[in-house]
């Protein structure tokens, strides 16, 4: 095994309105080697590499790549240097071929001009060979699985002559024998010299393909060390090893009787949550937490009935309940705090007073017109009881801070008077003090008797502020934890189970 | 991997729901073959062929924007602007009062053509620019530019010593190249299908063998996956535009001598049928995907049912619902094929 380092990343910094996402981060990648990179979600993985992408400018902090010292502009610039990235996202054109996706860009060409459809089939089919891939370069490759469609992109990656190589959880969506595959292919290359990044969740599959592990949390650089000498329990330890500070409300919610259960619920597209039953009671707060693509947002989807079911009941109060759509949900007193609040929940050129009464319009029909005096009433209603920091009304929501905008949806849901709420990520994207606040809301509204289920990817927030934790992994429900029994390993432990 | 008889019926269920398009139409056409066998005759195709070929070719160029995720409205008003460049041009020098006095001597062919082709050119080249630079949907743009060729194309034909008179009494070659017809036999092959397909077959070429056609895929397809892959998207979406207004021109110039006497209400509504053409033939309003063959398939068949109705004497006002509910079942199809379902 060389020493030589194909990437060294150091004192790498970068500094987010409101948060330091890295702080003084180190990674360093030897030739023909298969680093891991773990942390928890918000860890700062990502966000480490698309500095090394380009993609964020970071603050501070030198990349060298084989010795040299590079500052990559995007991911093109990064691949013409030998540095790709097989996304857990691929950004594939489905409805072309496969070889067409490899040379897009850069298509070889035969003397007339055109295309050299014979030079790219027989290019793509070496790689293909070289790897042991067996797709046919011309199929659609929205015909392929996912984890054919991974395999592309790693042959399009080593098109390029790659020399580092960053795979983000590969095989988060992939059968076992998929990842066997994909293990070979990955040693094959590790075999050819090539460095590559391994970022996975997968605690066994570290342990299996890495020879370095190196461990981040809370943006800061851990450890790195040998593989073997790790166990899946010192890296669960290095990743959540942290104190919890005070920045939780205090609990004043008592929970009650079960006001929602469901029962068996499976998810008609998969994707989708498998078999899940549970209850939630009045005034309590329950906690989803899971990895990256456990389907917790299909989760609540499926229960809001915006995602379809296939199979399952969701009895609340005692009766049966069908939500077909989100019209039936808000009847049936359900109200959905989707995850993505820019590209879900806020109209963001529509008004504060617009955005609080946008889900509960009926209400305010006063004959064939809206009632405008009741809807300014509810508005300031939300403003008051919600603390939103606005200048008036009128203003439109986009010019608000994260947090206040988050303060204004939740207004807007509690304004249709829900008994059963469901949060997806309610404190995303928003900074520390405003996140005291939501919990606060969230707390209040436990104590008013509503049930309340919140999505979180910060273990410590659920911790801090929920009554019991369900476990998502791989769609399936691997177990509720009681918060006085769980803790992050205990969490970490459950969310692996069905990976 | 498990097969269940739920899963087959379903399966059979979505093959019959993307077909039941070419379903229709068939039958559709069985039903016209029923009432009048007289329907199926050599004329009546190489009709149905010489009508379809220049809408055909607008439906080429109109099928690549459409490809990249656009669409064109002023496909129709272009075409007729350019027809009556194109008539003006080459009336006979012997009509005492043709639109330019000044031509004494017949132009030769080629210098029309390539003005009639500047001229679309300019124009798809300004939607072009609306769509690449200014980040407008093509929709948009080419709305406003369908007004400002017909505009161009009313002031264009009123300004004329008599007035607004039809551009007719057209020079005699003209005529021929376009109207005339290979005799094969006893068959007659009008020249304007050749020229259809002669359009057809580069058109083809550049969608499937050149870098740019590649591209124009991948643009529609995920212009994301295009961007990081190094494409210059601004010249890929002009040069798309480029080659819809050669498509323009070409089928313009065809038009006015096929017609024989522009006047400014040719082109009304010819986008409609080169849009529908298109994705009856399969090219998909989501992007990305497309073929040649599919959009002369749906050209064809679409003509072809134009001509059926008007052969069988049925009423044109329902002929007008009949075609809308056609376009309106092929993109309900084609968007139930793409939809990510939950």
């Amino acid at each position: 095994m060389t020493n030589s380092y194909v990437l060294e990343m150091s004192g790498i910094s970068k500094q987010f309105p409101g948060v330091k996402a890295l702080d003084d981060v180190q990674l360093k990648v030897r030739k023909g080697t298969v680093h891991s990179l773990c942390g928890e979600n918000g860890a700062g993985k990502s966000t480490l590499m698309k500095c090394l992408f380009g993609i964020y400018n970071k603050d501070a902090g030198e990349i060298k790549l084989e010795g040299e010292s590079v500052n990559f502009t995007g991911p093109k610039h990064a691949l013409e240097h030998g540095v790709s990235m097989v996304h857990q996202e691929l950004n594939q054109v489905l409805q072309r071929s496969i070889m067409e996706n490899i040379w897009l860009g850069r298509f070889p060409r035969t003397k007339l001009g055109t295309v050299d459809t014979k030079k790219m089939y027989n290019d793509t089919k070496a790689i293909f060979d070289e790897l042991e891939i067996k797709a046919d370069p011309k199929a659609r490759i929205g015909k392929l699985s996912v984890s054919e469609r991974q395999m592309v992109e790693i042959a399009k990656a080593v098109s390029y002559n790659t020399k580092l190589l960053v795979l983000d959880e590969p095989t988060s969506s992939l059968a076992n024998e998929e990842v066997a595959q994909l293990f070979k292919i990955i040693n094959k290359l590790r075999d050819d010299g090539v460095g590559i990044i391994y970022i996975s969740h997968k605690l066994e599959e570290i342990l299996e393909i890495s020879d370095d592990v190196t461990i981040m949390r809370d943006g800061h650089w851990i450890s790195t060390n040998k593989a073997e000498d790790l166990t899946t329990q010192k890296i669960i330890n290095m990743m959540v090893g942290r104190t919890m500070e005070n920045r939780f409300p205090p609990k004043t919610n008592k929970p009650g009787d079960v006001i929602m259960s469901v029962k068996n619920l499976t998810g008609m597209y998969m994707p989708s949550c498998i078999d899940v039953s549970f209850d939630l009671r009045k005034g309590e707060i329950l906690g989803v937490a899971g990895l990256v693509g456990s389907r917790r947002t299909e989760l609540l989807e499926t229960i809001f009935g915006t995602a379809h079911h296939r199979s399952g009941e969701i009895i609340v109060n005692g009766k049966s309940v069908n939500n077909k759509t989100s019209q039936d949900a808000l009847k049936n007193g359900f109200a959905l705090l989707t995850e993505e609040r820019r590209a879900t929940g806020i109209f963001g050129v529509g008004s504060i007073l617009f955005n609080s009464v946008i889900a509960n319009i009926r209400s305010y029909k006063r004959g064939l017109f809206l009632s405008n005096k009741k809807m300014k009433g509810d508005t300031q209603w939300v403003i008051d009881s919600m603390h939103v920091k606005t200048p008036s009304q009128k203003t439109k929501i986009k010019s608000l801070s994260g947090g206040n905008q988050q303060k204004v949806i939740i207004g807007r849901w509690l304004l249709t008077k829900p008994d059963i709420l469901l949060m997806d990520e309610p404190t995303r994207g928003i900074d520390v003090g405003a996140k005291y606040e939501i919990y606060e809301l969230i707390n209040n509204l436990a104590a008013e008797g509503k049930g309340v289920m919140v999505v979180s990817s910060e273990m410590p927030e659920l911790l801090g502020i929920c009554d019991r934790i369900l476990v998502m992994s791989n769609g399936h429900m691997a177990g509720i934890l009681d918060i006085k029994d769980a803790t992050q390993e205990k969490i970490m432990e459950l969310a692996v189970k069905y990976v | 991997m498990e097969k269940t008889k739920t899963l087959n019926a379903e399966k059979v269920k979505e093959t019959l729901l993307n077909y039941a398009l070419y379903i229709i139409l068939v039958v559709m056409l069985l039903v016209v073959v029923c009432i009048e066998p007289r329907f199926i005759s050599l004329r009546n195709i190489t009709n149905i062929l010489s009508q379809a070929s220049t809408r055909g070719i607008i439906a080429l160029g109109v099928a690549g924007i459409i490809i990249i995720g656009g669409t064109d409205l002023s496909a129709g008003r272009i075409l007729g602007c350019c027809a009556a460049i194109s008539a003006s041009l080459l009336q006979s020098v012997d009509y005492a009062s043709r639109y330019y006095p000044q031509i004494t001597e017949p132009l030769p062919l080629i210098v029309p053509l390539l003005i009639t082709i500047a001229v679309a050119v300019i124009f798809c080249l300004f939607n072009g620019f609306g769509v690449a630079f200014l980040h407008m949907h093509a929709f948009i743009v080419s709305l406003g530019t369908q007004l400002i060729a017909y505009g161009s194309c009313c002031i264009y034909i009123e300004n004329q010593a008599n007035g607004a008179q039809p551009l007719s009494t057209l020079d005699e070659r003209y005529k021929d190249i376009v109207k005339g017809s290979l005799e094969i036999g006893s068959v007659e092959i009008p020249y304007l299908i050749f020229y259809f397909l002669l359009c057809a077959v580069v058109v083809y070429i550049i969608w499937n063998h050149t870098v740019l056609g590649k591209n124009m895929y991948a643009i529609g397809g995920n212009i994301e996956a295009a961007t990081v892959s190094g494409i210059n998207i601004k010249l890929n979406i002009m040069l798309i535009f480029l080659i819809a207004g050669i498509c323009y021109g070409i089928a313009s110039f065809l038009e006015a001598a096929r017609i024989g006497s522009v006047t400014t209400n040719v082109g009304l509504n010819y986008e409609f049928d080169a849009i529908s053409g298109c994705v009856i033939g399969g090219v998909s309003w989501s992007g990305g995907i497309g073929t040649v063959p599919g959009v002369i398939l749906g050209v064809i068949l679409l003509q072809t049912i134009n001509y059926s109705l008007t052969f069988l004497d049925v009423n044109p006002y329902l002929q007008y619902i009949i075609k809308g509910f056609l376009i309106v079942l092929a993109v309900a199809i084609d968007v139930r094929k793409y939809l990510a379902k939950k």
